[in-house]
């Protein structure tokens, strides 16, 4: 009987590729014999934008790179800035700074669970995840106003106090989180289905990660223990004890597995940096407009998807000449075609739930 | 159902009326008759249990999901019972919906097939009503090959998803119709043969002679419990619901077959899905827990409690509608819990763990038969 491969447009209206990928897929039956990611659906220029604004102006656009974390984005670029300018941040905004950034981790990571899951066909732990969810975005909406667009950190400090109220709504939630965490994995991790589906899919060579720029817990899944805020230590980790977990197969399963585990992390890391919050100033009084001397700098943290990356190139103005954005999502998104090659269509989904990417970040 | 249905159109003193004017001749106008009725009464049936489920459907995913919406929308004068009756307004809104709903053929699909599926399918789950027995007589025909009616009907409704799939001219479509003819071949014989044990053990087809024989033997649920499991599995993936919907794969092939359908059509593959899952249900009742009847004789003593006239029927379909309803409770609550499986997954599972289990309860079946387990 006579054959042929045939090719699938998958995406950009797709209901599992995550907002606007495209997948050009070729098909044998339900076997995959290649995947090519098209993206660039959601270019927006914003680093071209940054160009036109000032330092400051900037730290909102950064909440779009990634709209599940916005918190990193902005932390990742006052970082970069404040090294650049070298602008002293108090303690206490440190603190609330490590606060907000992992509790946007656990948020993000809720999403992914979610997401991942829905992906999977199982559509309970999704709400069961938007539960905890709800719950942070109600701590951010009482810490900055917003839920989604924080634009909340800023240079030398963050944009206003913690709110009267806060740490008892912090307690209550981590008391929540810490029973949710069990449900997830009684409802999923061991179910057989979700082992079938995930144990040995989509196989994530550690040499491939490392040569492909794979960062994040899809990296540490593949068994290479490389976290920024261990390895580059920023902020107050350094003060903070908490584990990279790491998988040993790099397949689906793992990255799950690592994704889970980091949550218990976060959990421990917001439990610690609530008790040592000191008192003080939350901002550093600058002038209005920032002008960071001549030259370039280039920092990087560990964002919920891996390492975003900032680069400024400062001519001495009050506009940055040129910025540039490593965003984690692109070079993760870049190992799909080899995770899926010889898979089935259903493993794709798997796939591309495990490796967690964002497109905004990814077109940029 | 049939002598009682047909006291409703005066069957009986119409053919004597008949034959007494010598006009035989016109008889086949009053069998007519009767089967439109015959029909009308399943339709409104399937209608009803398809509105309900999917009521159904919501509240037990609300209640396991939490989400608001299916406890509380609905009509709020009932003040705390909202609690209940949340939800009723959403089904009847989206019945609206799809009958409103723009009717849109794609450009390339193929005309004829593409209206006939959505036919085909409904018609194959409206066929399955004819043998599920409601109660003592309450079956629309006693075919004494009822099983084997219910075997042919229901692969009836793959045809309809092949036809639809390969109609919408759509690969998703194509993909998923594939898919569903796969899962269909490796499905149907682990069912049928979990059919076979309690076919075995009552020694007849009729669907009604299986529920009598339980009256005298005891539920095949006791002996053949893992023929049970078996019906169980594999009938979920005969109605495509979770984790075996594979052929509609949401978040892999858009929607599967139905990928393509809107409006009325879609409702009819909507309708359909649901009533399967009442018909799944029903069968297992039927030839796992006994149908109509409860155990220790209990029915004998409700309906001398009751003392009316048709007792016996109503406590039957009472019973036997509770039964049902568990069980679509357990779909649902299945359906709520897990991942989806992958097809290839499914078959060698189907094949390699399934098979070898039905055969296990074929020889529970034997050995039930040669030593009339539980005493007649």
């Amino acid at each position: 009987m006579r054959t042929e491969e045939y090719t699938l447009n998958m995406g950009p209206q797709h209901p599992s590729t995550h907002g606007v990928l495209k997948l050009v897929l070729t098909l044998d039956g339900e076997v995959v014999r290649e995947a090519v990611p098209h993206i660039g659906f959601l270019h927006r220029a914003l680093e071209k934008i940054a160009e036109n604004r000032t330092y400051l102006q900037f730290i909102p656009i950064t909440d779009r790179f990634e709209y599940l974390s916005s918190m990193s984005n902005n932390l990742a670029y006052c970082l970069a800035v404040e090294k650049l300018a070298q602008i002293p941040v108090p303690p206490r905004a440190e603190y609330i700074r490590v606060l907000m950034a992992e509790l946007n981790r656990l948020a993000s990571h809720l999403m992914w669970f979610s997401s991942m899951l829905l992906d999977l066909g199982a559509t309970t732990p999704f709400i069961y995840a938007f539960r905890e969810r709800e719950r942070i975005m109600d701590i951010f909406e009482m810490t900055c106003g917003a839920r989604l667009t924080y634009n909340y950190i800023r240079f030398g400090g963050v944009s206003q106090d913690l709110p009267p109220g806060f740490l008892e709504k912090m307690r209550l939630f981590l008391s929540a989180m810490k029973k949710g965490l069990p449900e997830y994995h009684a409802l999923v991790t061991e179910n057989p289905i979700f082992l079938a589906r995930t144990r040995g899919i989509g196989i994530l060579n550690p040499d491939l990660a490392v040569a492909c720029g794979v960062s994040g817990p899809s990296l540490r899944g593949s068994g290479i223990a490389f976290d920024i805020r261990k390895a580059e230590p920023y902020s107050v980790y350094p003060e903070l004890s908490f584990n990279i977990p790491t998988g040993t197969d790099g397949d689906v399963h793992d990255r799950y597995l690592v994704r889970m585990k980091e949550m218990e992390e976060s959990v421990k890391i917001i439990e610690q940096a609530l008790d040592k919050v000191p008192e003080g100033r939350y901002r550093t009084t600058l002038p209005q407009r920032i002008k960071p001397p001549k030259g370039e700098v280039f920092s990087r943290i560990e964002a919920p998807r891996g390492d975003t990356g900032v680069f400024i190139v400062s001519d001495g103005s009050e506009k940055p000449w040129r910025l540039k954005f490593r965003a984690p999502s692109f070079s993760n998104l870049s190992v799909l075609p080899h995770l899926v090659r010889g898979g089935r269509i259903s493993d794709i989904m798997a796939c591309i739930g495990s490796l967690d990417i964002i497109l905004p970040e990814v077109d940029r | 159902m049939e002598q009682y249905l047909k006291d409703i159109i005066f069957y009986r003193p119409l053919t004597a009326w008949l034959a007494g004017r010598g006009w035989q001749a016109w008889q086949p106008l009053l069998d007519f008759a009767y089967m439109i009725l015959s029909a009308v009464i399943v339709l409104a049936f399937i209608l009803l249990t398809a509105l309900f489920l999917i009521w159904l459907e919501r509240k037990v995913c609300g209640r396991i999901q939490r989400r608001l919406g299916p406890m509380l929308t609905g009509p709020r004068f009932l003040g705390r019972l909202c609690i209940w009756t949340g939800g009723l307004l959403q089904t009847t809104a989206d019945t609206l919906k799809l009958l409103l709903k723009e009717d849109i053929i794609p450009t390339k699909a193929d005309r004829r097939v593409f209206i006939i599926a959505p036919v085909v399918v409904f018609t194959a789950c409206m066929m399955a009503f004819v043998v599920l027995p409601f109660g003592p007589g309450l079956i629309v025909k006693d075919l004494n090959i009822g099983v084997l009616y219910l075997m042919a009907v229901g692969t009836f409704s793959v045809i309809a998803i092949v036809m639809g799939g390969y109609a919408s001219n759509n690969k998703y479509s194509l993909l998923g119709a594939m898919r569903s003819a796969a899962q269909i071949i490796s499905y149907e014989v682990p069912l049928f043969f979990a059919f076979l044990g309690p076919v075995l053990a009552a020694g007849t087809l009729s669907m009604t002679g299986i529920v009598e024989a339980q009256i005298g033997l005891g539920w095949f649920l006791i002996p053949q419990f893992i023929g049970f499991l078996v019906y169980l599995i594999a009938s979920t993936a005969e109605i495509n619901r979770p984790p075996f919907d594979i052929p509609e794969a949401e978040q892999e092939l858009v929607q599967g077959f139905n990928t393509e359908y809107s409006g009325m059509k879609f409702a009819m593959f909507f309708l359909a899905e649901f009533t399967n899952m009442f018909v799944a249900a029903s069968i297992a009742v039927t030839l796992f827990m006994g149908g109509w009847t409860l155990p220790f004789g209990l029915d004998e003593k409700i309906v001398s409690f009751l003392n009316f006239p048709y007792a016996p029927q109503a406590l039957g379909i009472v019973v036997f509608l509770l039964k049902v309803y568990l069980l679509i409770l357990l779909f649902m609550w299945i359906r709520w819990t897990f991942p989806r499986l992958r097809p290839d997954q499914l078959m060698s599972f189907s094949w390699k763990v399934l098979l070898p289990f039905a055969f296990l309860n074929i020889l529970i079946a034997c050995s039930q038969v040669l030593w009339r387990l539980p005493a007649v």
